[in-house]
């Protein structure tokens, strides 16, 4: 299970009107890994993530997801011949993200995401948010509140367990004191685990982080990498990352893709990204007499 | 030293006739800007004279009295309870801002719900005994009986506006589902009440679903003006469908409530002859009345229940976050549907209550006032509170009813005063004073569901409105 390819994206390219945001990119990302998605402001990294959960629809290209190991990615074909969403045999299913509606992403594949402006339920309570994160176990203990509404033990019994799974992760995000305060009323660094956590409650097979340091401070951005690599070796939860903090991102990511102008400009191992020619040109800009060599590269891949 | 205090002294010696000249120049002002909007509505009256001419008296005693008590008023505000005054009385500036409340056991509602509960369950006793008589209390009896059924679309409504936080315009079409169903069903193939009560739920929540499919789409203002159509076109369905509705001249001849089969007549199997009592056509009102408590309280145990079950969460994180709610496997449309066809379902329970005690039923009575009444008993009670809805549906039906017995103010105004004639003005400005003190509603925390150590109310700042 652990280092075969858990995502696989094909060609994905997303149009906005004239604009490609993303253009015909292909990576992967191995379970058991964090894989990073870098690159400058603009560069379309949110719009693969909205691609990935199903947020957007993609123009073109294809999202698989293996459950069960990358073995399932076989059936991957015939899925995509038929129409389907999903293939599942045995144990092992193959899902088809950009097929899928937002919520179905979240509940049947099992990717769980985060977002760049923190996206709380701010009136409810810490543990409230939790528990809604749990919604679709629930509703099934709770035979779709027809059950629930006479008061069988079976729910009260499952919500109990929800309220445990709840409180297992407020005590591993710290914040098991606050848990009876509204989300809203939580300082910024608190409310980004939270949000965190409850992506988490969903058990997910793969947790996608828009940008999960940014507005930390340096102790917190510590605290962040700790939990993050909990979160890959004690979960087997596999994380996809935009960041724009290179301490995170250098220090826990076991592979980095880069994004340019919508395009994939470099994919490796940290080190080897540290390193790249094209990678340092964008971020940093390029000297005065490289400019005739870099534009002829751009004509040559034009 | 003591030469910076004399003079923090001084200076504070000097700031109270300074606040004390404003706010008389400001109460003064207020003052002017009420006799700029009475002179033309109060002092000038007109009325046909001997020859039935027009003439003119004017009312300069009853405009002074007005623009007196605003300037009284205004100069109260300033400088006795107002928050200027509080704020120059506690010159120190307050902390940080909390936001929770420790609350614990005893909150609101489940202090208020029980008492309210009591008291209605002795109403119906309670006024035979002041009015000296079950006849003499009729009046009182049917108020009841209409702010009951306003509670219960107060708070069917609510679960769709207050707990998802979908802004619905067009409720009363609900209510007249339930009506409608109730009085063909009866007048047609002769259905008990007790049959027909379930199938107007289950109908009205029936096109709950059939308007949330298109609908939910939309949000916002979009929502609002679409559930507004939705609510009109039904009406124009009843008025046009004549074969069926029977048109603008509504049904007539509804059959009333019996008591389980028992008929409320003087027949010798009739309830009074059953039970050994003496006739009297109040029983059927005092039937009436214990029959919505028991589909109020219904509505409001179902809610409370529904708001604790995973439903409920989704409804609110709905209102907080649709597309969070999104990112964790959340139906977002199932959820709303749901929500829709709960609130229709009551709605269509009331409707059917509505069309037993009025034994007539025509669509005159479902135009949007009455949405617009319900929506603002949700809103005016604190979106997404039970008991706010309770208190606000007494404010806004028995209050303009209560206005009606006004006369003592005769003493005061003359003789030609009509406490009538300003029933509305002074509703309005009730309900204008009441946004200004309590903007989100009278009840505007909101309480958690599931606590793990205490329960603390949340604050209305944080809690969102939802929108669409």
């Amino acid at each position: 299970m652990r280092g075969e390819t858990l995502l696989r994206v094909e060609h994905l390219t997303m149009r906005f009107g004239g604009l490609t945001a993303v253009n015909n990119l292909s990576f992967e990302a191995k379970s058991g890994d964090i894989t990073a998605l870098i690159g400058p402001n603009g560069a379309g990294k949110t719009t693969v993530f909205n691609c990935i959960t199903g947020f957007y629809k993609p123009s073109e290209g294809r999202v698989g997801l293996a459950h069960g190991g990358a073995a399932a990615f076989a059936g991957l074909e015939e899925a995509t011949a038929k129409g389907a969403r999903t293939l599942a045999v045995g144990d092992r299913a193959v899902h088809l993200l950009e097929r899928m509606p937002d919520f179905i992403v979240s509940h049947h594949a099992r990717v769980a995401r985060t977002f760049q402006n923190i996206r709380l339920f701010s009136g409810m309570t810490v543990l409230e948010n939790l528990l809604v994160a749990q919604h679709n176990r629930l509703m099934r203990a709770s035979g779709f509140s027809f059950f629930g509404i006479l008061g069988l033990p079976a729910y009260s019994s499952k919500q109990k367990e929800a309220v445990e799974l709840a409180k297992a992760w407020l005590e591993r995000v710290g914040l098991i004191e606050r848990a009876d305060d509204p989300a809203g009323d939580l300082p910024y660094g608190a409310q980004r685990r939270l949000e965190i956590a409850r992506a988490m409650c969903t058990k997910p097979v793969l947790l996608c982080l828009d940008e999960p340091a940014a507005g930390l401070n340096p102790r917190e951005s510590i605290e962040l990498n700790t939990l993050l690599r909990d979160i890959r070796d004690k979960d087997g939860t596999s994380l996809l990352l935009i960041e724009h903090d290179m301490s995170v991102v250098m220090e826990i990511s076991d592979h980095v893709v880069v994004l340019d102008y919508g395009v994939k400009i470099a994919d490796g191992s940290p080190d080897e990204i540290k390193n790249d020619q094209k990678v340092i040109a964008a971020y940093l800009g390029v000297e005065d007499e490289e400019v005739a060599a870099v534009e002829a590269e751009v004509e040559s891949l034009a | 030293m003591t030469a910076v205090s004399e003079s923090n002294a001084a200076s504070a010696a000097r700031a109270v006739p300074d606040r004390l000249a404003s706010a008389l120049k400001d109460a003064g002002f207020a003052a002017l800007v009420m006799l700029g909007l009475c002179f033309p509505l109060v002092t000038l009256r007109t009325e046909p004279d001997d020859h039935g001419r027009l003439a003119l008296t004017p009312r300069f005693g009853l405009t002074a009295i007005m623009c007196a008590a605003v300037f009284l008023a205004r100069l109260g505000y300033l400088t006795l309870w107002g928050k200027q005054a509080r704020a120059a009385r506690q010159p120190q500036t307050r902390g940080e801002v909390i936001k929770t409340v420790a609350a614990p056991r005893y909150t609101l509602t489940s202090v208020g719900l029980p008492i309210a509960l009591g008291f209605a369950v002795a109403y119906p006793v309670l006024m035979t005994f002041v009015n000296g008589g079950l006849s003499e209390a009729r009046y009182w009896i049917d108020l009841g009986i209409l702010v009951l059924t306003y509670v219960m679309l107060g708070w069917g409504l609510n679960i769709v506006v207050g707990l998802a936080g979908l802004l619905d315009l067009g409720y009363v079409a609900f209510y007249a589902v339930g009506a409608y169903t109730y009085a063909i069903l009866a007048t047609t193939f002769h259905l008990s009440f007790w049959l027909c009560l379930p199938l107007a739920g289950l109908l009205a929540c029936t096109w709950g679903v059939l308007l949330g499919f298109p609908v939910l789409r939309l949000r916002g203002d979009y929502l609002a003006i679409v559930t507004l159509a939705f609510g009109e076109i039904i009406r124009m369905v009843l008025i046009n469908w004549v074969d069926v509705t029977n048109g603008g001249a509504g049904i007539a001849s509804i059959p009333r409530a019996s008591f389980f089969g028992i008929p409320f007549n003087d027949d010798d199997n009739g309830f009074a002859a059953t039970f050994g009592l003496e006739f009297s056509p109040m029983h059927r009102i005092v039937f009436l009345f214990y029959l919505i408590l028991a589909l109020a309280s219904l509505t409001s145990l179902v809610t409370t229940r529904l708001r604790k079950l995973p439903v409920g969460r989704a409804w609110e994180a709905l209102r907080e976050d649709e597309i969070a709610c999104r990112s964790l496997g959340i139906n977002t449309t199932t959820t709303k549907l749901t929500a829709f066809a709960t609130g229709a379902m009551f709605g269509g329970f009331a409707g059917s209550f509505f069309a037993v005690r009025q034994g007539f039923v025509s669509p005159e009575s479902f135009n949007f006032l009455e949405s617009a009444i319900i929506l603002a008993i949700v809103v005016l009670g604190g979106m997404g509170s039970q008991i706010g809805i309770v208190i606000a549906a007494v404010v806004m039906i028995a209050g303009p009813e209560m206005l009606r017995n006004l006369g003592f103010l005769k003493a005061i105004f003359g003789d030609n005063f009509d406490p009538n004639e300003y029933r509305l003005l002074i509703f309005g400005l009730a309900m204008v004073v009441m946004m200004i003190l309590r903007p989100r509603g009278l009840v505007s925390t909101r309480e958690p569901t599931v606590f793990l150590k205490e329960r603390k109310t949340i604050s209305s700042d944080l809690v969102k409105e939802g929108h669409g």
